[in-house]
């Protein structure tokens, strides 16, 4: 299960970064790295799944005294979620930038934007 | 062409280091040390049913302060970009109404949006869910109303007093944890009462109440300024 999980976010990652390689769109480009985001989210959460347990949050099935052998690793939870937070203000960001780069040569093409090209 | 025949062979050197990694991957049999010392402590130390909450909040609420803040960063920095942009006014952009379907469904469904947000963020502390989870809700909410009439004018300076107001209560909180408690951001300012409850765990739902306030308001801010953007 863990396994499939982490492969399936891999997968996302590598399809991610060939859309940002081979696309020349900005705005593909941007949802290029959106998926590749999601993949490394879908890869820490993996990593923290454990089989037969479940989730961290203490209740009558899951009493304290047992929590440490019934629930899964809290710790990439709570690292995915500031991730998810984060990646929505990156790719915001992102779509404001690729605006001004529209408005100023009126092309989401990256090949027409040289100015930092050597 | 060789471009892509480039891309290729990175895309297959990455694979390369993924595939060594998934099959040399042996999930741990137990809790590692860290994530022990919150499973055992959590309930007694913190009083939150939501283990992940406790870290978010409370064990490590300093980055999440950080992260508000960073998130506060992307929503001022796509204002400041969009400002100069906006030039037309709204009566001078054309705009395809939206169907009938959607404008009466958002009618209805937006306040139940906005409900649910303030549900999420609220059960933070017992249920899966949080500030920023919440947050994100009531944003689509907003996304929604957006999307049913792209003219709807938000109150910008009701959306940044949110904010503001949020932050600097949350911080304030955070003050007086070294006041009243053991530290900075420490949720102990409140009693812990019963785990299970929903006036429990210290502070950890006025905090996240706030941030969830805190991050609403900032998608928010964000989405009115990416439609309020004129259409080139």
């Amino acid at each position: 299960m863990a396994h499939l999980a982490m492969a399936t976010g891999f997968i996302l990652i590598l399809i991610g970064f060939y859309g940002a390689l081979t696309n020349r769109n900005i705005l593909r480009m941007i949802v290029a790295f959106t998926v590749a985001d999601s993949g490394v989210n879908l890869v820490l959460v993996a990593v923290g799944y454990m089989r037969g347990r479940t989730a961290p949050i203490l209740d009558n099935t899951v009493p304290a005294a047992e929590a440490a052998a019934r629930i899964i690793d809290p710790v990439p939870q709570a690292l995915v979620l500031t991730a998810i937070v984060i990646g929505v203000g990156v790719t915001a960001l992102m779509l404001a930038y690729s605006y001004k780069l529209y408005e100023k040569k009126r092309t989401l093409d990256i090949t027409k934007h040289t100015e930092l090209k050597w | 062409m060789i471009r892509k025949f480039a891309a290729l062979l990175i895309l297959a050197g990455i694979a390369a280091l993924f595939m060594e990694l998934l099959f040399t991957y042996q999930p741990d049999p137990e809790l590692n040390t860290t994530a022990r010392y919150y499973a055992d402590r959590t309930a007694a130390d913190i009083g939150a049913a939501n283990i992940v909450t406790a870290i978010v909040v409370t064990y490590r609420g300093l980055d999440t302060l950080g992260e508000v803040t960073v998130l506060f960063l992307a929503a001022a920095i796509v204002g400041l970009v969009l400002a100069q942009g906006r030039r037309k006014t709204a009566k001078e952009r054309a705009v395809t109404p939206a169907g009938e379907l959607l404008a009466t469904g958002s009618l209805f469904l937006a306040p139940l949006i906005m409900l649910l947000g303030v549900y999420v963020f609220v059960n933070g502390h017992l249920t899966p869910g949080g500030g920023f989870q919440g947050g994100a809700i009531i944003a689509s909410g907003m996304l929604l109303m957006l999307l049913a009439d792209p003219l709807k004018h938000f109150s910008h300076r009701l959306i940044a007093m949110v904010e503001a107001l949020s932050g600097m209560i949350y911080v304030a909180i955070g003050l007086l944890g070294i006041a009243l408690a053991g530290g900075f951001l420490d949720s102990h300012i409140l009693p812990n009462g019963e785990l299970g409850a929903l006036f429990s765990a210290g502070a950890i739902p006025l905090i996240y109440a706030l941030i969830g306030l805190k991050v609403g308001a900032e998608f928010s801010a964000i989405l009115a300024d990416l439609s309020g953007t004129e259409e080139l």
